[in-house]
């Protein structure tokens, strides 16, 4: 609703305000070349993709077996968190051409630039998760001769669950605008470049056609996330309806 | 016989004497409870006695000092401790699952349960789709079905609603006349106490210390009502006067 209204708006005033659609193309026009460019706009958007769920899938695993190595070993956890905090504050504008200048157009300084964003939060997300388990589940575990191990698999794993969607809800927006930015830097091709391609070429409507597709992308992947959620935690989905006293009873 | 013995069990941390002086004995087929004032260190005797923390004093099981904590305790924790995502009659099989029984016997052990207690057609379920009162009784299935020579009940209907957890009571006591399972109550709840247990020790406040030991010698099944309920209720008088009289105790006195 609210979009369309913005995109009406939008849509009237660059029709009547007198600015060229050089400088503020309408919406229509902007939908226009989209469908115009789709081929190039599909050709840019695979590598933004591949980059987008590599370096995410390399963010997640990585961040996964972290958060296990500090969930067993607590000292771990001081002496490491200050270092990824520290690279949560390095500025993505300025290390971007940096990690490209080392190590080329190729596909790896995205993958590398989407984990650096992403793998904090997913990090965060875990170890938080695992906190949150039932001080009285681990204790009863534990009677039950449960080891570190299983009480981890047991109790701790499923009980991050809920945090471990929550920081995949948000990395994996993260991730995109991360996969964008490298490619801005310097890439063959991709999202990132194709804008700076069409910025420089005084094409803002295909700048925004890209911008478009990169939404469409983030919200496809995020509407994953969910789908993956409700797949993932039948508990949860299941929860609202309490049908105790209306079930079976003897 | 007796099963659980603990002489002079001492515990402090770091400095806070929380169990002064414990001496208690719970006998085979017995039901016994722990009742004393919030904060009397109640839990902290079954973090002793199921190896999560360590004390001074000395613990026995059949005559012999407690060390393999998890073979002769099953624990039932305050509030249910039931797995969210794990279905009724998955959470019910835990236990054995942990001794190494396979998923599908562990089932079949368990399944045949469910009727009497009354959670038969809830198998399936998730514990967030059960009352409370549904899943304290999953969660005393998930402790019995273990099979372990004794129960650890940790105030399990101290999350309940008055009524609710009346009714849970009678069927406690229903299904301990039934099975006879040694049992330690911690609660503090006087009238839980009396209703249910053999015997029961009343704790005094931090630090705590065994102040009274007192006998149930009530017929069972126990009943409310009549002259049994009056002389319930006497022995509920009693032993609430002594709670009510507990005299400040010395640690106390440095702060």
């Amino acid at each position: 609703m609210s979009v369309g209204f913005l995109l009406v708006a939008w849509e009237l005033y660059a029709n009547h305000s007198g600015i060229k659609p050089t400088i503020l193309p309408a919406p229509s026009r902007v939908f226009e070349q989209a469908v115009l460019n789709r081929e190039a706009l599909i050709d840019n958007a695979i590598p933004t993709i591949r980059a987008t769920l590599i370096g995410f899938a390399c963010s997640l695993g990585a961040a996964f077996v972290l958060s296990m190595l500090v969930d067993f070993f607590q000292p771990l956890r001081r002496a490491l968190f200050p270092v990824f905090i520290v690279s949560q504050t390095l500025p993505l504008v300025a290390i971007a051409p940096l990690v490209v200048l080392w190590f080329g157009f190729g596909l790896t300084p995205k993958i590398m630039l989407v984990a650096l964003v992403t793998f904090f939060p997913m990090l965060v997300a875990l170890v938080q998760g695992y906190e949150a388990t039932e001080a009285e589940i681990g204790q009863m575990l534990r009677v039950m001769g449960a080891g570190r191990w299983r009480v981890f698999m047991l109790a701790r794993l499923p009980s991050a669950l809920p945090y471990f969607f929550a920081g995949l809800r948000i990395s994996i927006t993260y991730a995109v605008v991360g996969a964008i930015f490298a490619e801005y830097a310097g890439a063959a091709k991709g999202l990132g470049i194709y804008m700076l391609n069409a910025k420089n070429n005084f094409r803002p409507d295909l700048v925004l056609a890209a911008v478009g597709v990169s939404a469409g992308l983030t919200l496809v992947l995020f509407g994953l996330t969910v789908l993956l959620q409700r797949l993932a935690m039948p508990w949860e989905r299941d929860a609202g309806r309490q049908i105790a006293g209306k079930g079976p009873r003897r | 016989m007796t099963r659980l013995e603990l002489r002079h069990v001492r515990k402090a941390f770091g400095g806070l004497d929380v169990l002064a002086d414990i001496s208690l004995s719970v006998g085979a087929g017995e039901f016994v409870s722990i009742l004393g004032p919030s904060g009397a260190g109640k839990s902290t005797l079954f973090q002793l006695v199921t190896g999560a923390e360590r004390g001074q004093g000395g613990m026995f099981f059949d005559g012999a000092p407690l060390d393999d904590y998890g073979r002769h305790f099953a624990f039932m924790p305050q509030r249910d401790a039931l797995m969210p995502w794990r279905r009724i009659l998955d959470n019910a099989t835990l236990g054995l699952e942990v001794q190494g029984l396979g998923r599908k016997a562990a089932r079949m052990r368990v399944a045949p349960l469910f009727a009497e207690f009354g959670l038969a057609g809830f198998e399936r379920h998730f514990p967030a789709q059960l009352s409370g009162g549904m899943r304290q009784r999953a969660a005393l299935l998930r402790t019995v079905v273990q099979e372990r020579d004794m129960l650890l009940l940790d105030e399990p209907f101290g999350a309940l609603d008055a009524l609710t957890r009346a009714v849970m009571q009678r069927w406690l006591e229903q299904m301990w006349r039934h099975h006879r399972w040694t049992a330690l109550l911690i609660t503090h709840d006087v009238r839980e106490a009396v209703f249910l247990s053999d015997r029961i020790y009343v704790l005094s406040a931090r630090p705590a210390r065994v102040v009274r030991e007192f006998s149930v010698a009530l017929p069972r099944p126990r009943d409310s009502t009549g002259v049994a309920g009056r002389r319930a209720g006497t022995l509920e008088a009693e032993i609430l006067d002594v709670l009510l009289n507990l005299q400040p105790s010395k640690g106390h006195d440095h702060d």
